[in-house]
């Protein structure tokens, strides 16, 4: 069973209690009424989709119901990390440097 | 020869209300409010509840009959099986606050005995061990297809609130799950 880390509930549950919420960190124009259609076709329905490294909102929805963000890969299911909804993007190149410092080192 | 695993029948149905191993009871009435509420109000709410809420995360507050679980950051269950008005408790603190009264829209389940963790289990995926969730730990989680809060009141009993009309798919589960436990 795919474990998630929640950062609110600071523990990993499982995938069952949780709900995927589409990608993260899309800014929601601030001028919304003026920009163009394509503008908004851009804003509100075009997604990368891309092989790999995605950063999504996911929601808590049968726990803390809290909104988050996480990098997961595409390919692998694979969580790199979870973080608070508001706080920056992780560095994610970091993260997998210290994991094959980790890895070189055993 | 290999032993052989004697399977015994059961009969549909001989297992609701538990087993040896896991106890069901439905409890008692009890009122019931959905607190959403900010960091400023809490400790006016506290005052007003007569229940500490708690602010970290799986944890719970309890003070007689009144017991108070943190649910998420900004939202608690607060139960009291005296039904005393908790409505007009919250109301009382001056805050500002959202109570709901859900007195009648969650009914409870005790799970009582040395299986009840097996038997919760059987449609949780949550670790109920002792070390990661002690007696007076609690979260939102799921149960099968339902949405339940677990609250572990004693080291061998658990609190299942559920919807009202989830009941009988929670009960009925529990059951099955509870014939499993003494297996």
């Amino acid at each position: 069973m795919l474990l998630i880390y929640c950062p609110y509930c600071e523990e990993e549950r499982s995938e069952l209690e949780f709900r995927g919420a589409g990608d993260a960190h899309i800014a929601r124009p601030a001028n919304i009424a003026d920009i163009t259609d394509e503008e908004f076709e851009e804003y509100f329905f075009l997604r990368q989709n891309p092989k790999g490294l995605i950063f999504e909102r996911w929601r808590h929805i049968h726990g803390c119901g809290r909104f988050f963000n996480a990098a997961r890969d595409t390919v692998s299911d694979r969580f790199y990390t979870t973080y608070k909804a508001g706080e920056p993007k992780p560095d994610i190149s970091a993260i997998l440097q210290s994991e094959q410092d980790k890895g070189a080192a055993k | 020869m290999a032993d052989q695993a004697i399977a015994s029948r059961r009969a549909a149905l001989t297992s609701r209300g538990g087993s040896a191993e896991a106890i069901l009871t439905p409890a008692p009435a009890a009122t019931r409010i959905s607190l959403r509420a900010g960091a400023d109000a809490l400790p006016a709410l506290s005052a007003a509840l007569g229940v500490t809420l708690p602010t970290r995360p799986k944890t719970s507050a309890s003070s007689g009959q009144r017991h108070a679980l943190w649910i998420g950051p900004d939202e608690w269950l607060v139960f009291d099986e005296s039904e005393a008005d908790l409505m007009g408790a919250a109301a009382s603190s001056g805050t500002l606050h959202s109570a709901v009264d859900i007195s009648h829209r969650n009914v409870a389940v005790i799970v009582s005995g040395p299986g009840a963790d097996v038997a919760i289990n059987s449609g949780c995926p949550q670790d109920l061990s002792p070390a990661i969730f002690p007696v007076g730990a609690c979260s939102r989680t799921i149960f099968g297809k339902a949405e339940i809060i677990l609250f572990r009141t004693a080291e061998d009993q658990f609190r299942v609130e559920c919807w009202r009309s989830f009941s009988p798919f929670v009960f009925g589960l529990l059951s099955e799950g509870a014939a499993d436990a003494s297996h």
